[in-house]
């Protein structure tokens, strides 16, 4: 297992990521603030988020399909949803709860489940996505090594 | 390289585990000391403690106490830190203001959102 075509096979991964709208730039913050002592920053983030977030969705599917709709309870979920989607840069699960909290303002149920669907296929997606691209990222081992990078 | 440890501290604010996590390492990751509270009202508490920071950063909805009422608060107890808003919520960003801002930043923070608020930051004596 050669480690520099690990390395770049990192890389490729990442950067398809983030052409494809995967990702965002703040996902590359993220990984600015890891180093030595925290190598594995990043992956700690992202896991506690999906932690998180596989909570916050059942909060959601619970209130859309529990009796009457409580548009401003949907609106206040998704918008911490949204605000952690963000926070990892998570770009296409963010832009699904912009559109989802779209259809609350609007009072629109049906819009609401139509997106959330779109919502949870997107997380689970980048789930997936980043579960590999992280798996592969400690087979190639800490960056930085090859990298010399001075600030 | 990074700079050496400055002597500027810090109080995250925050309910929210993920930006938690992250504005700590923003933190760190510039030499600052700081420490991380979960609402407005452990950042009223932590200060009636006796301690004091010359950067908060603030975020708007807690639980508990929210940021502005925190920030109003604060104020009021004679508090002159730097508190820098970081929220996603612009329709308050007025009244947040208002409240005793010094700054106001959108989230996510980034380590050059947070440099710029530094640069603000006085270093009383």
């Amino acid at each position: 297992m050669d480690r520099n075509h690990l390395k770049r096979q990192v890389d490729f991964m990442k950067r398809s990521f983030l052409d494809q709208g995967y990702l965002d730039e703040q996902f590359i913050q993220l990984e600015e603030l890891q180093d030595d002592d925290n190598p594995n920053f990043v992956e700690e983030i992202v896991t506690l988020f999906f932690n998180d977030s596989a909570r916050l969705l059942q909060n959601i599917e619970q209130a859309l399909v529990s009796g009457p709709i409580d548009f401003a309870k949907l609106d206040n979920y998704m918008h911490q949803f949204k605000g952690s989607s963000s926070s990892i840069g998570a770009k296409r699960v963010k832009d699904e709860c912009t559109r989802f909290k779209e259809y609350c303002t609007a009072g629109n149920a049906e819009g609401c489940f139509r997106t959330f669907v779109q919502v949870k296929q997107e997380h689970a997606t980048l789930r997936t996505k980043l579960e590999t691209y992280f798996q592969l990222a400690r087979q190639a081992g800490p960056p930085g090594t090859s990298r010399g990078q001075v600030r | 390289m990074l700079e050496p440890p400055t002597k500027i501290t810090a109080l995250v604010v925050d309910d929210d585990t993920i930006n938690q996590m992250i504005h700590h390492r923003l933190l760190d990751n510039l030499g600052i000391r700081n420490q991380v509270v979960r609402n407005g009202k452990e950042a009223i508490d932590v200060h009636c403690s006796g301690k004091n920071f010359d950067l908060i950063l603030m975020d708007m909805e807690m639980p508990v106490m929210n940021g502005i009422e925190a920030t109003r608060k604060l104020r009021a107890m004679g508090i002159r830190s730097m508190i820098a808003g970081v929220s996603t919520n612009t329709r308050e960003r007025e009244n947040f203001m208002k409240a005793g801002l010094d700054d106001y930043q959108e989230k996510p923070l980034t380590t050059s959102k947070l440099v710029s608020i530094l640069h603000k930051v006085h270093k009383d004596g």
